[in-house]
């Protein structure tokens, strides 16, 4: 037996089904079973993490000791002390873990990543979330077992969404009424089958049935015209980007449904990104959960220090500054490759460009029609600026150019 | 509370620069796009100077503070 990818074969939906079915009935009766919870959570993450090769599975169960140890070191600390380079001390030791599976593949024949597992980089944010909000203050007290819970609820946890601890605790700790559940039942059902038309039917023709045609289409033209430009190219570019849509919305549609099974309201990841006005309206529409991580524990907090200690005075600036910082690191985050950091700087100048627009509206408000032309105008601009960055984050220009 | 609400909105018609920021005191300021990330922020600092209230980041619940009697709620009870 191999590993099993969540939410990739029939065989992890059977599996999935027949180990729910205890906690929906539990919940159906009022009841959480929180023994039972556990045990579910320890098989799914057997067939996930153990099924063929274990070091993932080791790796996942050194991890979660080695984060829940600094959680609680910090814990204790933050109970007496308030040390803004303690605290910095502990944030990057949470995330180095992260930067070595990051960097891992730079290095040639050499392993430093001693935690590699899939879904590492969607635990680490879930610990730092926990670290940023012990300083702040906003989280007091934390058991170990609600960590662990936390950080291994199966249905997000090789993708996502990312839920945010202090949401996450008020479902546990409660039961919903009849009527709430059977809401939260309806609303799973809905999603299951939106998630499974998504990633199996819409996904699997745009990225099985057509993309590769395409790709090799594409890359006929390498050396053909110049930069290896052509129509294929272009669609591709559509392509991709509805494959990566409908392959991840229906992923994390999935991962919403199952929560709702099981008395979870996770986070929806994705509003309708293609129908955004502006490349901020995408932003807050697009793999929602990730964009308000960055928002929130790293733009806002950057943004605040900065704006507090009066380090640079215009703010248009600092904003700019802000994007520039967070989109790189988002860039870095998704790989070390040329093309994941220039599809960083790109949003960030995008999202630069927007907010000269905006300025510039504000200022000439009354001069700048406003109607449903220029709305639709809007859409059509910001879909196509999205489909490039995601034709750039493909990496197919890498393979047609070098 | 008046005077805590008028000077709300002070800081916001300063801080986005629009005249009719905070007009409406249930007006969902996050929703109608009054306030972006930076000028939440701006606000934010903005509230803890004029006050003297401390907010941390990760207090800020914008469910909680989406509105300009919703944010004169929490500046008096943070006082």
């Amino acid at each position: 037996m191999n590993n099993i990818t969540p939410y990739s074969s029939p065989h992890y939906f059977i599996y999935l089904l027949l180990l729910l079915l205890p906690i929906m009935i539990g919940l159906w009766f009022g009841k959480r079973l929180h023994i039972y919870d556990f045990f579910a959570t320890v098989v799914i993450l057997w067939i996930t993490f153990f099924g063929g090769n274990m070091s993932q599975g080791i790796s996942l169960i050194f991890y979660i000791l080695y984060e829940m140890l600094l959680v609680f070191i910090y814990l204790s600390y933050r109970k007496k002390h308030n040390n803004f380079w303690i605290f910095t001390m502990f944030v990057v030791l949470a995330i180095i873990p992260l930067v070595f599976v990051k960097l891992d593949p730079l290095l040639k024949n050499a392993t430093i990543s001693l935690f590699g597992f899939m879904g590492i980089s969607y635990l680490t944010f879930k610990a730092v979330e926990i670290i940023m909000e012990i300083r702040d203050g906003a989280i007091k007290n934390i058991k170990p077992y609600e960590f662990v819970r936390f950080l291994l609820f199966f249905p997000t946890i090789s993708s996502g969404p990312i839920d945010r601890f202090r949401r996450f605790q008020k479902d546990v700790l409660k039961v919903p009424s009849r009527d709430e559940y059977i809401e939260l039942l309806h609303s799973g059902v809905n999603k299951l089958m939106q998630g499974l038309a998504y990633k199996f039917i819409i996904g699997y023709f745009f990225g099985t049935l057509l993309l590769p045609k395409i790709q090799i289409l594409t890359l006929s033209y390498r050396g053909e015209t110049p930069f290896g430009i052509s129509w294929a190219l272009v669609t591709y570019m559509y392509v991709y980007s509805m494959y990566l849509f409908f392959d991840f919305a229906g992923y994390s549609l999935f991962a919403v449904s199952i929560s709702n099974f099981m008395g979870i309201k996770t986070p929806m990841n994705f509003k309708a990104p293609f129908k955004s006005k502006n490349i901020k309206d995408f932003w807050n529409r697009w793999h929602i959960t990730l964009s308000f991580w960055f928002r929130d524990f790293i733009y806002m907090r950057l943004m605040f220090t900065m704006i507090k200690h009066k380090w640079i005075k215009n703010r248009v600036h600092i904003a700019n500054f802000g994007y520039l910082t967070l989109f790189l690191i988002m860039g870095f985050w998704h790989g070390e490759t040329w093309y994941y950091i220039v599809y960083g700087l790109f949003h960030a100048f995008a999202m630069i460009t927007n907010d000269a627009w905006l300025r510039f509206k504000k200022r000439h408000r009354k001069s700048i029609p406003s109607n449903k032309f220029t709305h639709a105008f809007a859409v059509f601009l910001t879909f196509n600026v999205v489909c490039f960055s995601f034709m750039i984050f493909s990496g197919i220009l890498d393979k047609l150019w070098f | 509370m008046d005077e805590i609400k008028n000077k709300i909105v002070d800081i916001l018609k300063d801080v986005t620069g629009l005249d009719d920021a905070g007009s409406d005191a249930d007006q969902d300021l996050f929703k109608d796009g009054v306030l972006d990330s930076m000028a939440t922020v701006e606000v934010l600092v903005t509230l803890q100077d004029t006050f003297g209230i401390q907010v941390p980041v990760s207090e800020f619940d914008r469910s909680q503070w989406s509105t300009v009697n919703k944010i004169a709620q929490r500046v008096q009870e943070l006082e």
